[in-house]
């Protein structure tokens, strides 16, 4: 088995900053009780003016008169903690959760993936475009791998032997023992993880418990670890906050952006698509305006999620100025991808007629495309239906015209020629009672109607369709 | 007057049309009806290109003139869409005519919409025929829609009044249909050759 390690070193500031377009002005994120407020993480620019995590906050504040302050929100960093999980899941279907990491089993998908050397570039780019800042590392079991992943990126270590040979000059403080260990044995003059293993387990048994032995064990072997396996949920809540208030829908293209990127990377881990999605804007009172988006089959193309999306928005009239957006996503049906015939002739940058009616669909409003069918109707206004319940396979054998309209209306002129009929339609007792006599006739100008007379007003031309 | 200037340099400039038109392929489009493919240069209609037709009013026949054309594409399984229609497409007519209606997309749009739909739909390049009402549009934007069909590959048809007779359009071909007993129809503009003098009478009654 070999482990892949993905260590977040900055999951919580990359999760505020990624909902931002890029900018260089010193960004801090602050956390801890009221009256001892301490800096949790600080931007490339802040820490460049002597901000580190964990000072104090007026002390911060003494080193830079601006700089922008945002609430950390360990809910937020869980919630992307957790999506990277399921991205992770569309690497493996072992995949877990440890502390600043996801860790996956991916020595069982490098066959479908190709070497590590391939795969591992193809983790970064897909992290890089998240916006994640991101080390990697590879290792007989995940514990070596979180190992390692704190002391070297892009280290990858493939059998056991190697293993040891690698974590034997590590010194203790980075080999994540359990608490207390590292210090105890490093005033016992222990400092390597090498001298560690030399040690007679008999004496570090009595000293420290059976849990040191066992994440000994545990990490210079290629024993299954006993971590607790990641499941994907089955619907999915995203939001992005930010501090000021966004008032032009121009504005939220950009968060937008990357709610539907996001969507895109779980639906791809899932391997699944959407069909139905809810971009909500929460606003500082009232309820949040809500714009849902339908597909007309379910899809997971990061732009075709975006371009969607964002034709909604942009017909979407704001109430008030936006704090918050939220993409709720509770149906995730299951998704077939669309098979192209190799010889196809169509030209290079067309669009599949999924994408195209998705596309209408998302602007035009959910109704605004269909077919048309028969049903077993002889009335007109019925022998058409959205929704045809069965085929009809007898044609009419009298004449149909191929416009109708909706409502008949009465004919201007008198006709001038009468082509065709009288043709009796009556039926529809239960609803609706007609009985009319339709004639095809000629107009003085040219055009071929479809009229009645009802049988109890013969000079009454009524026009319902033309033959166009 | 005074300056020289030699001939060949213009021909090679291509300045000068040399009244040969460039070969058109012929008979990839047909339209259906004999007398009207006689007359028209490319032996149908022009591929990948907007075909206007011109109509003095509505229910003039001006479906019953693109019905073999679409029954022949939706019957091969490829899609037709109809973006805003005038009414509502009466399904036993269009089925008489061998049309699938199961491959004829009816799209509902306002008139701002509705030349914004044309033009994604041919600009796919997943729609065999795209059929449009662009009673307001101005000749920017049938130019969009030319250049849409070119792009996507699509026949593109546009029905118009025929007041808009008298501007010019960027259409690879112009028709205007004359209803009577027998109708006819009148070829204005077509690319790849002269237009007929005379209307050609279609033969449906």
């Amino acid at each position: 088995m070999l482990w892949a390690c993905v260590l977040l070193p900055q999951l919580a500031l990359d999760d505020v900053l990624r909902g931002r377009p890029p900018s260089d002005e010193p960004l801090v994120l602050v956390g801890g009780p009221a009256n001892g407020r301490i800096v949790v993480a600080a931007n490339l620019s802040a820490r460049a003016a002597g901000v580190y995590r964990g000072q104090r906050l007026s002390a911060a504040q003494a080193l830079l008169n601006r700089f922008e302050m945002v609430e950390y929100d360990p809910a937020a960093t869980l919630r992307a903690h957790r999506m990277l999980a399921a991205w992770a899941y569309g690497y493996s279907s072992d995949v877990a959760l440890l502390p600043h990491a996801v860790v996956f089993e991916a020595g069982s998908s490098l066959k479908l993936f190709g070497q590590w050397a391939d795969m591992e570039p193809a983790l970064r780019r897909s992290l890089d475009d998240q916006g994640f800042r991101h080390r990697i590392t590879l290792a007989p079991n995940a514990h070596a791998a979180h190992v390692l992943a704190g002391v070297r990126d892009g280290l990858a270590v493939t059998s056991v032997d190697e293993l040891r040979r690698t974590l034997a000059p590590m010194p203790l403080q980075r080999a994540r023992l359990p608490e207390g260990a590292a210090d105890a044995l490093a005033s016992m003059g222990v400092r390597t993880f090498g001298q560690l293993m030399g040690l007679p387990r008999a004496g570090l048994q009595r000293r420290f418990g059976a849990m040191l032995l066992d994440y000994m064990d545990a990490l210079v072997g290629d024993a299954p670890a006993t971590l607790e396996s990641f499941r994907p949920p089955d619907s999915l809540d995203l939001r992005m906050e930010w501090a000021h208030e966004v008032e032009q829908s121009g504005a939220l293209v950009f968060p937008l952006r990357r709610l539907t990127g996001d969507l895109a990377a779980y639906l791809a881990g899932r391997d699944g698509g959407v069909q139905r999605f809810v971009v909500e804007l929460e606003h500082r009172s009232g309820p949040p305006t809500c714009m849902p988006v339908g597909l007309l089959a379910a899809e997971r193309d990061a732009r075709l999620l975006f371009d969607c999306a964002r034709e909604r928005l942009e017909r979407q009239a704001l109430p008030s100025s936006v704090v918050a957006m939220r993409l709720i996503a509770s149906e995730l049906p299951p998704f077939v991808p669309g098979g192209r015939d190799l010889f196809d002739t169509r030209p290079a940058n067309a669009m599949p007629l999924d994408q195209l009616r998705g596309r209408l669909l998302a602007r035009l409003g959910e109704k605004a495309i269909y077919r048309l069918g028969r049903t077993v109707d002889p009335r007109p206004e019925y022998a058409q239906a959205r929704e045809p319940t069965a085929p009809v396979p007898t044609p009419e054998t009298s004449p149909r015209p191929t416009w109708l309209l909706d409502h008949p209306i009465p004919l201007r002129d008198a006709p001038s020629a009468v082509i065709c009929g009288p043709e009796r339609l009556e039926t529809g007792w239960w609803d609706g009672d007609i009985r009319r006599d339709y004639y095809v006739v000629r107009t003085a100008q040219g055009q071929r109607a479809w009229v009645y007379r009802a049988p109890d007003e013969p000079g009454r031309w009524m026009l319902h369709g033309w033959f166009a | 007057m005074g300056s020289v200037v030699a001939l060949r340099s213009l021909i090679e400039g291509r300045q000068v049309w040399q009244g040969t038109a460039t070969p058109v392929t012929t008979g990839d489009e047909p339209t259906g009806w004999a007398m009207l493919d006689a007359i028209l240069p490319a032996g149908g209609w022009p591929a990948a290109a907007m075909t206007e037709i011109l109509l003095p009013a509505d229910g003039v026949g001006e479906l019953q003139l693109l019905l073999p054309t679409l029954a022949r594409h939706t019957q091969a399984g490829r899609t037709v869409v109809v973006v805003a229609p005038p009414y509502t497409p009466y399904v036993p007519g269009w089925e008489a005519g061998g049309v699938r209606m199961s491959k004829v997309d009816i799209v509902q749009a306002d008139a701002r919409d509705a030349l914004w739909a044309t033009e994604q739909c041919l600009r796919s390049g997943s729609c065999a025929a795209v059929l449009a009402w662009p009673f307001q549009a101005d000749d920017r934007a049938l130019r969009r829609l030319q250049v849409a069909a070119d792009t996507g590959k699509a026949l593109a048809f546009a029905f118009r009044d025929r007041r808009h007779l008298v501007q010019a359009s960027p259409a690879a071909l112009r028709l205007e249909l004359m209803p009577g007993a027998a109708s006819r129809v009148r070829v204005h503009k077509c690319r790849g050759g002269n237009a007929p003098a005379f209307p050609v009478p279609v033969g449906w009654t």
